[in-house]
């Protein structure tokens, strides 16, 4: 093998600069161009030894545009968002917020692992807010469980009815009313987010 | 300057303990919390993965309606236990403040439903209001029944001190520390009082179990009675998983894992039924409280 064998064929990755360029921008990325590969990140991660690839080799990933398998990896949503790689990074890049752009693409065109729990929750974590303004945790766990893996349920079971004896898994658990059309209506607020994305998206 | 407490959603479930605690503390000292009216989500870790924009726009709308709830302060001060709504909140803060884009379109989304955020809030972590504003010598005197003999290891969590460091140090913190000693605990030095819980990810995957087992057999190695936490999650995380910890590590302790504000509420002589003590699945041993 010459000195030039363990590197991986460009041909054999598709490569998409426009995935890179957008990923770039949404992600606080202006920084992300000037990242050394020191791998501070990674050495940070306390959930790097678990992922495919560490934080380090997603953003080098990004920037060389190999959009398949960064949205398509685990990695990002092994992310948990404690901060530690962004509180390290010496370029001061936002990797929490790199991280974040990534799994709302990755949700967005459907790429995110089916089977894994994590985008499962998120999304409906997402759906629920959407309704009744505060999360349910009762029907947030079970609702990913029924959507991803019910042995996962099973093995909670025993847990879910000590927090229920407890107090602390309540069935009817407090919400705000949304769409009142009124002042301060969270639908309102929401529906003009979405319009100011359909604007950005055109533009 | 006003405190309006923002609970978050974890307050009403697995978290009732720490809502509950907290409002007692900051009753016996003097400074009742009223509640932010018609809150909602504060956008954190899991919304902010899917849509990031919204996730700003619901943590504003609530620092919309804190000023709309107190129109006339000049200051209203946010208190926000959870370390995810105290993140959530005073990110949204942060960047509609520091980032024309983005603050120009959280405001747009907030006038749509008549709302509008001048920018009087700050948002506080009840940690930084019981240093910095209470004070630890007002503490030490309120403590009419110090922890005495009881060994705690403050676990302070990510999100409280990272990314913005308001109050206190990103990966050595203190303030928990200086408060429960204050209270009359002996605090235990020990290496993970930063380091990850696995947070959304340990009921899920066996990853997150593992950081947990790290965090209990340090803290156990350490000596500690009990682990402090300034956080729902982190407590659910660290105390309800630990028979699947036990049966497949070699960790064979009951470790009690209570908030902080619960040590605190014991010590300045709150009823231990008022801080939903019973609410915890292994409840702390006070050396003063048994005798």
């Amino acid at each position: 093998m010459d000195k030039w064998g363990g590197q991986l064929a460009l041909e054999q990755m598709e490569l998409d600069p426009v995935f890179a360029e957008r990923m770039t921008r949404k992600a606080w990325g202006e920084n992300l161009r000037r990242c050394i590969q020191c791998g501070t990140c990674t050495g940070t991660c306390p959930l790097s030894e678990y992922m495919d690839y560490g934080p380090r080799k997603i953003i080098s990933m990004v920037r060389a545009g190999n959009k398949k398998d960064v949205l398509e990896c685990k990695t990002i949503w092994l992310c948990a968002s404690c901060y530690e790689c962004a509180v390290e990074c010496p370029k001061e890049i936002k990797i929490t917020d790199v991280m974040y752009a990534l799994k709302q693409q990755a949700l967005l065109e459907g790429k995110s692992p089916k089977k894994l729990p994590v985008p499962v929750l998120d999304r409906e974590f997402f759906n629920i807010v959407k309704k009744r303004g505060r999360n349910h945790e009762m029907w947030l766990i079970a609702i990913t469980i029924l959507k991803t893996n019910w042995l996962i349920g099973l093995g909670l079971a025993t847990m879910g009815i000590k927090l229920m004896a407890q107090g602390r898994l309540p069935i009817f658990d407090e919400a705000i009313k949304v769409g009142t059309g009124k002042k301060g209506d969270l639908k309102k607020i929401m529906d003009a987010c979405d319009e100011i994305e359909r604007e950005e998206a055109s533009a | 300057m006003k405190y309006l407490y923002y609970p978050g959603c974890s307050a009403g479930g697995t978290g009732k303990a720490y809502d509950e605690s907290v409002v007692e503390v900051f009753k016996a000292l003097d400074s009742g919390l009223v509640e932010l009216d018609d809150w909602n989500c504060c956008g954190a870790t899991a919304y902010m993965a899917v849509d990031e924009a919204k996730a700003f726009a619901l943590a504003a709308r609530n620092l919309a309606l804190a000023e709309d709830q107190y129109p006339d302060e000049d200051e209203i001060h946010i208190v926000a236990p959870c370390s995810a709504c105290y993140l959530g909140l005073l990110k949204a803060k942060r960047y509609t403040e520091a980032d024309p884009k983005i603050g120009g379109q959280i405001r747009r989304a907030l006038k749509a439903a008549d709302l509008e955020y001048k920018g009087k809030c700050e948002v506080r972590n009840p940690l930084d209001i019981f240093v910095n504003d209470i004070g630890l010598d007002k503490l030490k005197e309120l403590a009419v029944r110090p922890l005495e003999g009881l060994k705690v290891a403050c676990y302070y969590g990510c999100q409280i001190v990272r990314p913005y460091s308001e109050f206190d140090e990103p990966s050595n913190p203190v303030t928990m520390d200086k408060i429960l000693k204050a209270m009359g605990a002996e605090i235990v030095e020990w290496p993970c009082k930063t380091r990850c819980c696995g947070g959304m990810l340990t009921w899920s995957t066996g990853a997150g179990k593992e950081l947990n087992y790290i965090l209990l057999k340090e803290a156990w190695k350490a000596g500690a009675d009990v682990i402090a936490t300034a956080c729902p999650l982190c407590q659910f995380n660290l105390e309800c998983f630990q028979d699947k910890i036990r049966a497949k590590y070699d960790f064979n302790e009951e470790m009690p894992v209570a908030y902080y504000t619960q040590l605190m509420g014991l010590a300045l002589g709150i009823d231990e039924s008022k801080l939903g003590m019973k609410r915890l699945f292994v409840p702390p041993k006070i050396p003063t409280l048994t005798g």
